[in-house]
């Protein structure tokens, strides 16, 4: 067996300390409010894990500088999966959406990646009733789709090689200080 | 876990409780305007009932459905079975057509098992003679935590009745001593099992004796064809020595809880009033039958390596 094949992932680049990621996040708050003329008929829509996490300091953030704090909403995705016998699946937390009819709902998640999760999102979503119009905000995009997904908010455009791993830490999930890492194979 | 046989499938306390957070799970999905996720899109179901039931048979094709899998029905009375067609040759049959699951309740304890052992598919046994019924058991924890949530440590629970030709009984001890729950068997020693050597049980002939300690009085259902048998002497004598009465359930703690398996003989193993009174939890057992029964179909065809 080649040892190189089980080489432990490494520290490639810190993409984001909790100040970057603090700063990130404030100007993706001030985006979805500049671009929907106001914060009244946005809802935020966290996927788990961190996306929800997200989602709630997105509403905070824009709490913090508009009249309304936007309603937050948690989604699974697990059901609406397309790689369901592929590989385990398993749900992930409790979903609770808000009524999002007639209402502007964003798509919140940490990493934007082969698409696939946005695609069952927006299935997901579906079921819960016919928003105005839905967008998606991510804290980091790392390239490689698969399919015709494009977030609307994006905190960092990373590229990245298909062999490596980017990490998020938020407080609220993972303890610790928030940052965002790429990790890889040792050069 | 590739087939759900027995509560010992789940592998105990952890798999017990995996299980239990997963029907939590469905149970929001069955609040939503569309109770219905695609996760089983292309699978198919059959269910395979050499036994009577509604509830089971109705809560499992539910649970399909809105899992999106397909689903068939293997009447017995209205197939070849009829004509003399043995287990075997059905079974080969109904995998021809090619299926994921077999829901099968056969009145032959170990039906299920055998089955197991010749189908391809994944096999949940609905109920197998005296011996078990897994998804009963885990609707009634699921049940009882969601009232008593976070855990049942402690929880004390009499089962009462006709123990011995109970496969209720059975999954129930076997699921609620995993849980943390201290079991008696109450009834008359000729409706309990010939040796309760190695249950994780303490056995009791007289209700009255433990009806005041109690956090739960699970009542089972009076078989009433077992009084050919002479198993006991009248239905009567049985509902004043064993049956949950208005007198004794205003002998319980205010809190104790009151479940039965159903179909409910009123006023022979529990009281009318009782069954619907607010410490009655019947209904409820029905309406998480199918959330457990989606989470143990999703298991088998859908979460992968789950338990």
């Amino acid at each position: 067996m080649d040892a190189s094949e089980h080489a432990e992932p490494v520290l490639r680049t810190r993409v984001f300390d909790s100040d970057d990621l603090r700063r990130a996040l404030t100007r993706i708050a001030h985006e979805i409010v500049e671009r929907n003329h106001g914060a009244d008929r946005v809802v935020l829509v966290g996927l788990y894990t961190r996306g929800v996490a997200i989602a709630r300091r997105l509403a905070d953030a824009v709490g913090s500088f508009e009249s309304v704090t936007p309603p937050v909403g948690a989604l699974d995705v697990a059901f609406f999966r397309d790689d369901i016998g592929l590989r385990p699946v398993a749900p992930l937390g409790p979903t609770e959406v808000p009524d999002c009819a007639g209402r502007v709902v964003v798509l919140v998640d940490d990493v934007l990646f082969t698409g696939r999760t946005a695609r069952a999102a927006l299935n997901a979503l579906g079921e819960f009733g016919r928003p105005a119009a839905v967008q998606l905000a991510v804290l980091v995009d790392r390239g490689h789709r698969e399919l015709p997904v494009r977030a609307d908010y994006v905190g960092k455009n990373l590229p990245t090689r298909l062999s490596e791993d980017v990490r998020v830490r938020l407080t609220e999930v993972d303890g610790g200080p928030d940052g965002v890492e790429l990790w890889g194979e040792p050069a | 876990m590739r087939h759900l046989l027995s509560i010992g499938d789940l592998g105990g306390r952890a798999g017990i409780e995996q299980m239990l957070d997963l029907t939590a799970t469905f149970a929001e999905v069955m609040q939503r305007e569309v109770p219905k996720v695609p996760a089983l899109r292309g699978r198919t179901v059959v269910s395979l009932f050499y036994e009577d039931s509604t509830r089971t048979r109705l809560s499992f094709e539910a649970a399909a459905k809105r899992l999106s899998a397909d689903t068939m029905n293997f009447s017995v009375a209205t197939s070849s079975v009829s004509k003399g067609e043995s287990l075997l040759d059905t079974i080969r049959t109904i995998e021809a057509m090619g299926v994921d699951a077999i829901v099968v309740r056969h009145r032959a304890s170990g039906a299920p098992h055998r089955i197991a052992a010749w189908a391809d598919a994944h096999v949940v046994n609905a109920g197998d003679g005296r011996h078990e019924h897994p998804t009963q058991a885990l609707l009634d924890a699921y049940t009882l935590r969601v009232r008593r949530g976070p855990t049942l440590d402690g929880c004390r629970v009499a089962i009462v009745g006709d123990v011995r030709h109970s496969r209720v009984a059975r999954s129930n001890v076997y699921a609620l001593h995993a849980l943390g729950c201290e079991v008696i068997l109450v009834g008359p020693p000729t409706l309990m099992p010939e040796s309760t050597d190695g249950w994780p049980v303490t056995v009791v002939h007289d209700l009255d004796e433990v009806l005041g300690s109690l956090d739960v009085v699970y009542l089972l259902r009076l078989q009433r064809e077992r009084i050919a048998e002479a198993l006991f002497p009248s239905i009567r004598e049985y509902t004043s020595r064993w049956g949950l009465t208005p007198d004794r359930a205003a002998r319980l703690h205010p809190d104790t809880l009151v479940m039965h398996p159903g179909p409910v003989n009123r006023g022979i193993e529990i009281a009318g009033a009782v069954v619907d009174s607010d410490r009655s939890l019947v209904t409820e057992q029905v309406a998480n039958g199918v959330a457990v029964r989606m989470a143990v179909l999703w298991s088998l065809l859908g979460g992968g390596e789950f338990v």
